[in-house]
């Protein structure tokens, strides 16, 4: 026994290589989402320096809270428009760029490249292109003697605009690690599925898409936490107007924190919002597990 | 006609020409190996045989029809790759039913064909299971079993024992080799081991740099090599070579004087082989530890295989041959023995590397 507790020392000693992760985990992670949860629970006023315990009544207020509601069904707009479209284009181009030679190289380059670019550069060209009157768009359409669009004016084009800019600006990522993904397909698996008559749609959907389903969930779920999240683009192009159709949930809370400094109130949407995305990845992550169990059983 | 025909193919990647001219007829229900080290282009030839590499110029006919410009799928072939190449996500099952499925097949006549495939080579449990969940030597009866229920005109084997183990490697030439007398089918098979070579083929085909070397019955290319490079990659140990001289002919034969002196009477006519250098091969069965043996040496090392020894001897001049020893010979490293060489079996070859043999 007496030999023993020296090796027991050991292990807790082995501890130590973990506990820098650890400390940084738990300051900036574990301690934020603890106190923004007990500040939603709160009324704090920035301004008259009061902060009350009130329960769930911030969270009870926003279910009332039409500009909040709003927001959510917006953010929800966004992200089911946006992230379909990262995993369909961002294979397609990745389907399209999977070859060897400078051609392939230099496209793949140019697609990534919009991902390097900071929102404001982004946003700044977008809306030279979408502003109404003097933008690119517009005088395209009215020389082609068309009424011009003005999207980022118009509250049906608003966030379907955002959506689009965001598209153009990060699909590099998805089609990134969608190639990295085709690449890891052996070459002598397509060639077995040639022999056995295989045409080109049959081998994508028996071979390219079961050998990447991982990929597919892993871009989805990035997706689907990142554009949750959505506020430059919007907020930088919109201010999420015309008439809050473009306002996101992270501009609401922005807003309600630190324009109107109701920070109890601004705490208790951001649980919401870590909310949803907890919902929505589970929701992803189940779907593909019951996917993968149904295929182990088949 | 049946079976396959290579007409005039060549191969050129960019300027870098692979294989030029090469014809070769590949009989019905022939076992046909292709033999050569690395690079030498027989799975090029494969690969362009199956379709999965665009031939530069000539033509293949496979079963009386010209397949050139073909796809795959279109040739009536099946091959088996290296390394298996089975689709993971799918099981046994499914694995050997896609190409059949692909063309249309009825499920009633998928699964009879997988039932006798699987049975025959004991697959029957392990439809259900992924390949994931196979051995390497469940996977290539797999492989070979989604070769088989195609009821292919030919079988395409590429290189298909190279990632087995040595014991399941043997069991597995032999199943192949049931395998080709049940089907009777046509059956290419390519491969850098000897062994697998001269064990399987009807035929093979000695291939290096592009060119055939030599193709005839595996015997026949290992009595009468008709190049240094085919003796050599031939054969387990490889063969010895000895620089010589050309001697003064007796009987019109041709002699060869080895380093140390002795000199060796041929069975070849001396006005039928080239001027020039010439190198002689023996194979280690072909000398033999005697006392009374003409040329002297002193052993290196001694390699006991169980049903024989083999002796490796360095000789006066420096060089090295490997000689057979009686399986209980007590020969020692450091010993000096004489050898005997069996005159009857000896090769020539010339300064071009070419072969000359006496007459049968």
């Amino acid at each position: 026994m007496a030999r023993k507790q020296p090796k027991h020392w050991k292990n807790w000693l082995n501890g130590l290589f973990v506990l820098p992760y650890l400390v940084v985990y738990v300051l900036l992670l574990v301690l934020p989402l603890v106190l923004g949860w007990w500040l939603s629970l709160r009324d704090v006023d920035m301004l008259a320096d009061t902060s009350d315990f009130i329960g769930l009544k911030n969270y009870a207020d926003l279910l009332h809270d039409d500009i909040f509601m709003g927001a959510v069904r917006n953010t929800f707009y966004f992200v089911g428009m946006t992230t379909p479209v990262f995993v369909a284009l961002g294979l397609a181009l990745a389907l399209a760029l999977n070859r060897p030679g400078r051609t392939g190289a230099a496209l793949r380059a140019i697609f990534f490249g919009s991902s390097v670019l900071s929102v404001t550069i982004v946003t700044l060209v977008w809306r030279l292109v979408l502003m109404p009157d003097k933008g690119l768009l517009s005088n395209l359409m009215v020389g082609a003697g068309l009424q011009p669009l003005a999207p980022l004016v118009t509250e049906s084009l608003a966030l379907p605009s955002v959506a689009l800019v965001t598209v153009w600006w990060i699909i590099g990522l998805p089609m990134m690690l969608f190639l990295a993904a085709l690449q890891q397909i052996p070459q002598e698996m397509y060639e077995a599925a040639a022999l056995d008559n295989a045409g080109r749609w049959r081998t994508f959907m028996s071979i390219t898409l079961p050998s990447i389903k991982r990929t597919v969930a892993l871009v989805a779920v990035i997706e689907v936490i990142q554009q949750f999240q959505l506020f430059g683009q919007s907020y930088l192009m919109t201010q999420g107007g015309p008439n809050n159709s473009s306002r996101p949930i992270v501009q609401f809370i922005y807003e309600t924190g630190f324009t109107q400094w109701a920070l109890g109130y601004s705490a208790a949407s951001a649980q919401v919002l870590f909310g949803l995305m907890l919902i929505g990845v589970s929701v992803q992550a189940w779907l593909g597990r019951q996917r993968s169990t149904e295929e182990q059983k088949s | 006609m049946a079976g396959i025909q290579l007409n005039r193919v060549s191969k050129h990647y960019g300027n870098v020409v692979v294989m030029s001219d090469l014809s070769l007829d590949i009989a019905q229900g022939e076992f046909l190996v292709f033999l050569g080290p690395s690079g030498c282009g027989k799975s090029t030839l494969l690969r362009m045989m199956a379709g999965l590499e665009p031939v530069t110029s000539g033509s293949i006919t496979i079963n009386g029809k010209d397949v050139t410009d073909l796809p795959p799928g279109q040739r009536g072939v099946a091959m088996v790759f290296q390394h298996y190449a089975l689709y993971p996500h799918m099981t046994v099952y499914d694995n050997m039913a896609f190409g059949m499925r692909n063309i249309g097949l009825a499920e009633a006549e998928i699964a009879t064909r997988i039932t006798d495939a699987a049975r025959m080579l004991e697959l029957d449990a392990l439809l259900q299971r992924k390949p994931g969940q196979l051995s390497g030597g469940q996977r290539q009866r797999v492989a070979i079993g989604r070769s088989i229920v195609k009821n292919p005109s030919a079988f395409l084997f590429d290189e298909p024992l190279s990632n087995l183990d040595a014991a399941l490697r043997t069991r597995t030439r032999v199943e192949l080799a049931r395998l080709h007398q049940r089907l009777q089918s046509t059956m290419v098979f390519v491969t850098h081991d000897q062994v697998e070579a001269m064990t399987l083929a009807t035929r093979i085909v000695v291939m290096n740099k592009g060119c055939i070397e030599q193709i005839g019955a595996p015997m026949d290319i290992y009595r009468r090599p008709a190049s240094r490079f085919v003796a050599g990659f031939i054969g387990q140990p490889a063969m010895n070579f000895l620089d010589t001289e050309r001697a003064a002919p007796h009987d019109g034969r041709l002699c060869l004087r080895i380093a140390h002196g002795s000199i060796f009477q041929t069975g070849l006519l001396d006005a039928d082989v080239p001027t020039g250098p010439l190198t002689l091969g023996i194979r280690a069965e072909s000398i033999t530890l005697d006392p009374q043996g003409e040329l002297p040496g002193r052993v290196d090392v001694v390699e006991r295989l169980g049903d024989r020894t083999l002796v490796h001897v360095g000789l006066a001049d420096g060089s090295n041959v490997v000689a057979e020893a009686h399986r209980d010979s007590s020969v020692a490293p450091g010993e000096m023995v004489a050898l005997r060489i069996d005159s009857t079996r000896l090769h020539v070859f010339d300064a071009a590397g070419l072969a000359h043999h006496a007459p049968q």
